[in-house]
Parts: C-alpha cells; structure tokens; sequence
C-alpha cells in the first residue's frame, strides 16, 4: 500500500465518507445524464397537451404501416449488419486469403458515406429510370422483372451498406485482442470449426459486437434522410409530417417519445449481449490458412461487399461531377471543407475527453455504479437529429433569454446569443448526440487493461503521471484513436441539428448537401458529396492504419 | 503516442479559441446596419439578391437557411430575442402558418401593395409573396396527346389507369395542391378523386419532382404533376426529353399556383430595413432575378418572366387567395392519410 496513486489515495483518504468519492468520481456520467435528460425531457414533457384528434388519425390511417415498416428495418438492419459485420470481421482478423491486407480498411470504408447521399446514389444508379433498369429492359424487354428498388429490399441495402461497419470494426478488433488461443483448444477439444466459431469465437467477441450492433440500431430508428430520399414511411417521417403537414409540433414529439421505446430495445439488446467480459489473449496472432478455393471465394466476398458498398457509389458521384455542366468549385469549398474540419475536430476532441472522465470515473468505483445514467447519457444518438435539435433548442433558447442575455447586458457586450447559433450551443449539442458513439471504444479499450497493469508499475516505482503516460495512453490510444475519429466522421457528416444550430454564415458540406438535394439536384450534390466522403475516408484509413500496426507488432 | 499529446494541445487551442469567436463576431454584426434574414428558400437563389441589395446600399444581409419547420420553432423558441428580421419561406401553407403562430408583424407599405397581387398575399397584410409557382401536368410527348389532358381530375379516370406518377404527399406542393381542391370543389369530392389519383399509379409516389419527371421518361408512367423549375432544369440538361408541359383546368378555375414569399418577424431588431428589402425583392429591379433564378414566375405584373418560361405560354391560373393552402394544410393531409397517398 506503499506506492498509491494519487487518485487511489484520494479515493482512499476519502474511504471513510465513501459516499464523497462517489459523488465526485461519478460527477461526469451524471452531467452528461442530465445534459441528454434536457432535451429528452422536452421532448417527454410534449404529454401533458395531449393530441386526441390526431393520435385518432393517426391509429386508423397510418400507425399500422408506420410500425411495421419500423419494425422491418430495425430487424432488417439488425439482422444484415450482423451477418455481414460479423462474417467480414471474422475472415479478415482470423484468415489468411489474397488481398486481405488492403480489403481490411477498404472494408471499413463505407462508414465514410453518409445514409442519405448512399440513399440518393443509389436511386440515381437502380431505380426504374436510372441507368441500370434502362439498359436491362433494352436487353431482355421492357416487361421484364426487375426487383423494385424503392421499396424494403433497396433501403435495406442502403442502411446495411453504411452501417455493418459498426459491427465490422468493433468485431474485427475483438477477434484480433482474443487471439486464437481458445479456437484452437476447442479444436483440439473435438468441436467443428463452425462450432468452434459459434460456441467460442463469437460468444467471447458478444460484447463488442453487441456496441456496434445498438451503434447501428440506433442509427438506423434517428435517419431521417435516407428513409424520405426513399419514400419509406417510417416512424421517424411521421414525426416530421406530424410536424410539417399537420403543424402540431407537440404530436411529432409524442411520436418521438414513443421512439424512446425502440431506443429502449435496442440498449436492452446491448446490454443482454454485453454481459460477459472483454477478452484478451496478448500472445502471437496467426491467420488459419484456407485452402486455395476457400482463400478466393472469401476474397471475392469481400470485395464484392467493397465494390457494392463502396466502390460503385462513389464512381456514380464521380460521373455526375463529370457530366455536371456547371460546375462550381470556387473558393467557397475551401471554406466549406476548412468549417466541416474544424467543427468536426473541436467537437471529437470535447466528446472524447468527456468520455474519457466518464470511463475513468466508472472504473475507479467499479462497473456496477451508474450504469442506468450511462444508458441514458447513450441516448442521444437514437434521435432523429431535427427532434433531437429542436429539443436541445427549446432549453437553449430559454437559457438565452433567462440568463444569457441578462449577464452579457450587465457586462456592457452587446450580443443575440450565448447558447443558441454559438458554436458553444452547436459542440453541445454534437455532445448530446454523439456520446455514445466515443463510449463504445474507450469503455472497451480501458476494459481490456486488467488492474494488474496499474499493480505491477506501482510496484514497480511508477508515478500516477507515468502511469497514464506508458501505461493507460498506450494500451488505451488505439481506442481513443477510433473514439475520435468515429465521432470525427460521424459529426462531419450530421445535418440537423448543424442545420439548426449553426452560427451564421459557419456553412459545412453537409449543409451544402441539404442545400442541392432538398430541391432533387442530387448531381450538383456529387461534389460536395464526394469531399465529404474523401474528408471522411483520411479518418478511417489512419484509424486502420494504427490498429494494423499495433497488430503487426505483435506478429 | 505523440500524436495524442500533440493533436490534444491543438485542438484544445482550437476549442477554446472557437468558442468565442461567434461571441465576437455576432457583437460587430449587431451593432452595424444588418439584417438578419431564417429562410427556407435556398442559398444559391437568395444570395445573389442579397449581395446585390449589399452593393446597392450598404446594408449587410446575413441569413440561415433550414427547412420552414424548424425555423419557425426556432423563431418561436427565441420569442422577443431572435436575431430575425425576416422569415423567408416557399408555400403559403408556411407562411400562412406563420402568421397563425403570431411570428410576423403587419407591414404597412403601399409599395408591397401595390406589387404583389391581393390574392397572393396575407389579409392581415403581414406575409407577401415574391414568387409565384406553377404545379402543373407534365405528360410523354411519345405516348400522350395533348388532348387527352384536361384537368387535374381527369388524372383519376379509368382511362389514365397505371400510367399516373406523382410525388409524395409529404412534400408540402402536395399538400397545398390537394388543400385548395378541398376549398373548391369540397372535402367529399376530393378525397374521391385523390383516391383516384392512388388508383392510378403506376409506382408508388416518388420522393421528389425531378424522379417523378424521369418516371415518364423511362416509361414507367405518362402523365405526372410537377412545379415548372423542375421542368425547365430538365429541360436545360436535355432539350431533347420528351416531355411537354400541359395546363389544366383552363375551362374551370385554372392552374394552382403557390407563392415564395417573406415577412417581416414580430420581434424585428431591424424592421425599418427588412420592410425596404422587402419592397426592393417585390421591386422591378430584383423581381426578374428573383423568380427567374430558380425559373418561377415573377409576382409582379410589371415584370416579364424569364424568355424559358414565357417560352411555355400563358395560361389561367387559379385565383383563390393562397392563405387557403394553409387554413386547409392539415385537413388535406389527413386526407391523403385516408386515401392511401403516401
């Protein structure tokens, strides 16, 4: 008990009011459970008007379809990015085939295109009028079956398409951490290899699989985009025509609590697949060798998943910029791209650093404490991003009026807003959405450090600064690394709430986007779309790269 | 593991630098003569004016653009502190619904009056429009005759049976269209005819006019219902598509026509200045601009439209005041509900 860290002598000077230690170490989950509670409370608060007449509307027109439609793509999406996630995650990190070292992060890739540009790409390339269909009824006759594309198969692919990379990532480093050791026992134990898999491999992997699952799932009930870009009614789209048709704002956010039901589902999901602890096996990583058949079935399967998801959407924007007559890249862009980074980093690096006291202060009192505030603090990310925004809007705007404006007065500066259109307002807001998203890696990298790490450096002579510095850092910069650049990505490409929120004259791409697509010039949209997605890409190249070299380390 | 010490202090640097920033330019924009415009109408059609207008006066225009809905709860939200001096939107159905929600102030401006046409814009003289659009039939010269098109009803005859493509009812043209049939022709006989409207359809609705059009191109349908700009953009990529306008209802009450338009907010810090751009958009000078960089029509007579959409001809549009695509918005949703329009 000689060489404690400061922080586990605070923590002990403070053992005899043990309930100080716990107030201030569990401090971070519980701001963070109440900066999400703000708006989610607006929004739940929407119950005391209650809307009679069109709640009666919608149960006999419309809430039928609306569930069911909602119902399909959550199980749909649930079940694709599973299967497709899983599979990929488990050929790349456990096999050895042709080509696996670039289709390991080109894999990962479509997490750099937004749902709703993949959206209209692939309605430009597939539905009845686009290029494919026409050439396929000059071939075979213009009676000819040809699925339908607007319908549950083509949003599907759509949201699978930019989603498994979730569950691809997560699982990928899961498989890659627990190692082969235990496969090859229960090889040797008698069980099949897709026993083995099913019974060890994947059970040992459920609680990271399980992140990027409820990551995708929550994803999926918040898109708004992609789901109208198709004309798929769900949920989400009527809120917005409670809202925009119906002008009753207070049945949209009814509707939206009701999403909270699905949240609920999905984080229960989580937690169901959670349960279990984050395996480790630091000894040598080897690859199975396929055999030859094996080795290049598994590389066409992968690429074709590349190409699909990846590949063909981006060569459809390139050709529409190509073919686009007037084409505008002025100096304009550059400020686009320069406002979509700097928001993008500034907003990475707040939510990473809050996750990272949230994580720290939950190891230090134990996993058990505060896990229903984390949920909470999680759900910011399941909301449609307009419902979200106009909920964190409603409490900025009276915080402005209340408090804001009045000290600013009293200061003699003459100032609109503190909060709402301030880039602070906007970074809060990115927060409340996007927590979950940093959670997931760094809960799971600071998971897989046993306590023994810490035990044997103190013992060893380390100071609470070293401690962090060769030991915390660098077993946890892998994780940091994907926290930030997932929330990176994922910021560069949110529209709502940046819509609503933003400072004047501070325009994104992903406001440019808006801008061309929400009159159907999804052409003129290729541009911007396309820099979005290359900006996006950098990210997720350095984000395998780092993984890629810890594993070669090993090796 | 530099990169995380370096990247940390950069970006902390960033943050704390950026979090001010807004604070300090908004001080300098307050003070000057600004005005702050919430529009839904598009960047790349307003900004030309507004910089125009700049270089003319001096004035600063500043704006957001979003969609109409959350603007309005924004402005809402705000109440007596918005920035806003003007809320800039595209149907009437909105702007409608803006003035019910009390975020407008009645302008008192004989020149506005004497601009934009009584029909087209608010009684309580707090809403104006500035532009005026068409939702008109767009039929395949290959396979429709002019005339087998009359009207907007005639779409839900048998004889038009799986070669109708329409545009989801979510898109508020939709709405504002259906709205101003039920205050014509009554809630009864509407439904019947957007019911057979559904029937017809040869695909399920499409999400937005542009798909629509190309619909008829490929041969999925043959007749369709569409704004004029979304024609005339096809048509500019493509003199060649074989599409035609088509005016309905010239017998009867004529074309339905929506209106762009603005007014001023209730709680304007500036409402001097917005009321004179506002008569500058309605003016002889930006009106050409204004409706034709987007190919709509002007609102005010004394100014032609673009040589493209002359090209079109005349037609009789329909005369009802605007504000009935608002009053009857939700009614013409549930509507649709019923029906089956998705």
């Amino acid at each position: 008990m000689l060489s404690l860290s400061p922080i586990q002598k605070f923590v002990y000077r403070l053992n005899n009011s043990r309930r100080t230690a716990r107030v201030l170490l569990s401090l971070p989950v519980w701001l963070m459970a109440i900066i999400v509670l703000i708006p989610i409370g607006v929004i739940v608060l929407s119950w005391l008007h209650p809307q009679t007449e069109v709640w009666q509307h919608l149960i006999e027109t419309q809430l039928g379809f609306l569930l069911k439609n909602t119902i399909i793509l959550f199980v749909g999406v649930g079940v694709w990015t599973l299967v497709f996630g899983v599979s990929l995650a488990w050929f790349v990190a456990m096999c050895e085939f042709p080509g696996r070292r670039w289709l390991e992060w080109a894999l990962i890739l479509p997490l750099a295109m937004p749902a709703y540009v993949f959206a209209f790409v692939m309605l430009g390339l597939m539905d009845y009028s686009g290029p494919v269909q026409t050439l396929y009824r000059e071939w075979f006759g213009a009676k000819a079956y040809f699925p339908y594309m607007r319908g549950t198969f083509g949003i599907l692919f759509v949201m699978t398409s930019v989603l498994y990379p979730y569950v691809y990532m997560l699982a990928r480093s899961a498989f890659i951490h627990q190692g082969r050791s235990a496969l090859d026992n229960a090889r040797l134990l008698g069980l099949s290899p897709w026993a083995s898999f099913f019974r060890v491999a994947l059970p040992m992997a459920r609680p990271a699989i399980a992140a990027g699952l409820s990551l995708a799932l929550m994803e999926t009930l918040a898109d708004f985009g992609a789901v109208s870009i198709f004309n798929f009614d769900t949920f989400t789209t009527a809120i917005y025509k409670s809202w925009f048709g119906l002008f009753n704002i207070t049945a949209a956010a009814q509707l939206a609590s009701l999403l909270l039901l699905f949240v609920a589902l999905a984080l229960f999901t989580e937690q169901h697949f959670r349960r279990g602890k984050v395996h480790q096996n630091p000894l040598q990583h080897q690859r199975y060798q396929l055999s030859k058949t094996k080795a290049w079935a598994t590389t066409l399967y992968c690429s074709t998943v590349v190409l699909l998801a990846f590949v063909i959407p981006v060569m459809q924007l390139i050709v529409w910029i190509v073919d686009a007559e007037n084409l505008v890249w002025d100096q304009r862009f550059s400020e686009l791209i320069k406002n979509t980074l700097v928001i993008g980093f500034s907003a990475a690096m707040i939510i990473v650093c809050v996750g990272l006291l949230v994580v720290f202060g939950r190891r230090l009192l134990g996993y058990r404490q505060n896990s229903g505030l984390l949920r909470i603090a999680s759900m910011g990310y399941a909301f449609p991003g307009t419902v979200l925004a106009v909920g964190v809007m409603i409490p900025f705007a009276y915080i402005d009026r209340e408090l804001g404006q009045p000290i600013t007065r009293w200061l003699g500066v003459e100032n609109d807003h503190v909060l709402l259109g301030s880039m602070t307002g906007l970074l809060l807001a990115y927060l409340i959405r996007f927590f979950s998203v940093a959670l997931g890696p760094l809960s799971t990298s600071l998971e897989r450090i046993k306590p023994v790490y810490q035990h044997i450096s103190q013992t060893l002579g380390a100071n609470q600064w070293s401690l962090v510095k060769r030991v915390y850092v660098p077993l946890m910069s892998s994780g940091i690394l994907t926290a930030l650049l997932l929330v990176l990505v994922d910021v560069m490409k949110e529209m709502p709430a940046t819509l609503l929120l933003r400072p004047f004259g501070s325009e994104t791409l992903a406001i440019r986007i808006y801008e061309l697509t929400s009159e159907g010039e999804w052409e003129q949209a290729a541009l911007p779309a396309l820099v979005l997605v290359s900006l996006s890409i950098l990210p997720v190249i350095i984000m395998i790269r780092r993984s890629g070299i810890r594993l070669r380390d090993k090796q | 593991m530099k990169w995380v010490n370096i990247s940390m202090g950069a970006v902390t640097a960033l943050v704390s630098v950026l979090s001010f920033s807004p604070v300090v330019a908004a001080t300098e924009a307050a003070k000057d003569n600004v005005i702050t415009v919430y529009s839904s109408r598009k960047e790349h059609l307003i900004k030309p004016l507004f910089d125009r207008y700049t270089a003319k006066t001096g004035t600063q225009v500043r704006f957001i653009t979003d969609k109409a809905g959350p603007l309005m709860a924004r402005l809402k939200a705000e109440g007596a502190s918005t920035p806003a001096d003007i809320f800039m939107t595209v149907d009437a159905g909105v702007l409608w619904q803006a003035s019910e929600e009390d975020l407008f102030r009645k302008v008192d401006s004989p020149v506005l009056e004497a601009a934009v046409p009584a029909n087209l814009q608010s009684a309580k003289d707090d809403w104006y429009g500035l532009s005026i659009r068409a939702r008109t039939l767009v039929y395949s010269t290959d396979r429709v005759k002019p005339s087998d098109l009359s009207t907007y009803e005639a779409l839900a005859n048998d004889d038009w049976k799986g070669r109708v493509c329409l545009r989801t009812s979510k898109k508020i043209y939709n709405k504002s269209l259906v709205a101003t049939m039920i205050n014509t022709l009554g809630e009864e006989k509407t439904e019947a005819i957007v019911k057979g409207w559904v029937a017809n359809l040869a695909a399920p609705p499409f999400s937005n006019d542009t798909k629509t059009m190309q619909g008829v191109v490929a041969g999925q349908c043959d007749v369709a219902v569409v704004n004029t700009y979304y024609y005339a953009r096809l048509m500019k990529k493509d003199p060649q598509t074989p599409l035609a306008l088509f005016w309905p209802n010239q017998d009867g009450r004529g074309v339905h026509i929506n209106v762009s338009g603005a007014g001023i907010t209730k709680h304007a810090k500036n409402p001097e200045a917005a009321q004179k751009l506002l008569e500058w958009l309605a003016g002889e000078e930006a009106q050409g601009d204004f409706a034709g960089l987007n190919q709509e029509y002007p609102v005010n007579k004394a100014v032609k439209p673009s040589p493209v959409v002359a090209a079109w001809g005349d037609f009789t549009a329909d005369d009802i005041n605007v504000e009935a695509a608002g009053r009857l918005q939700a009614a013409a949703v549930k509507l649709m509900d019923r029906a089956g329009y998705k």
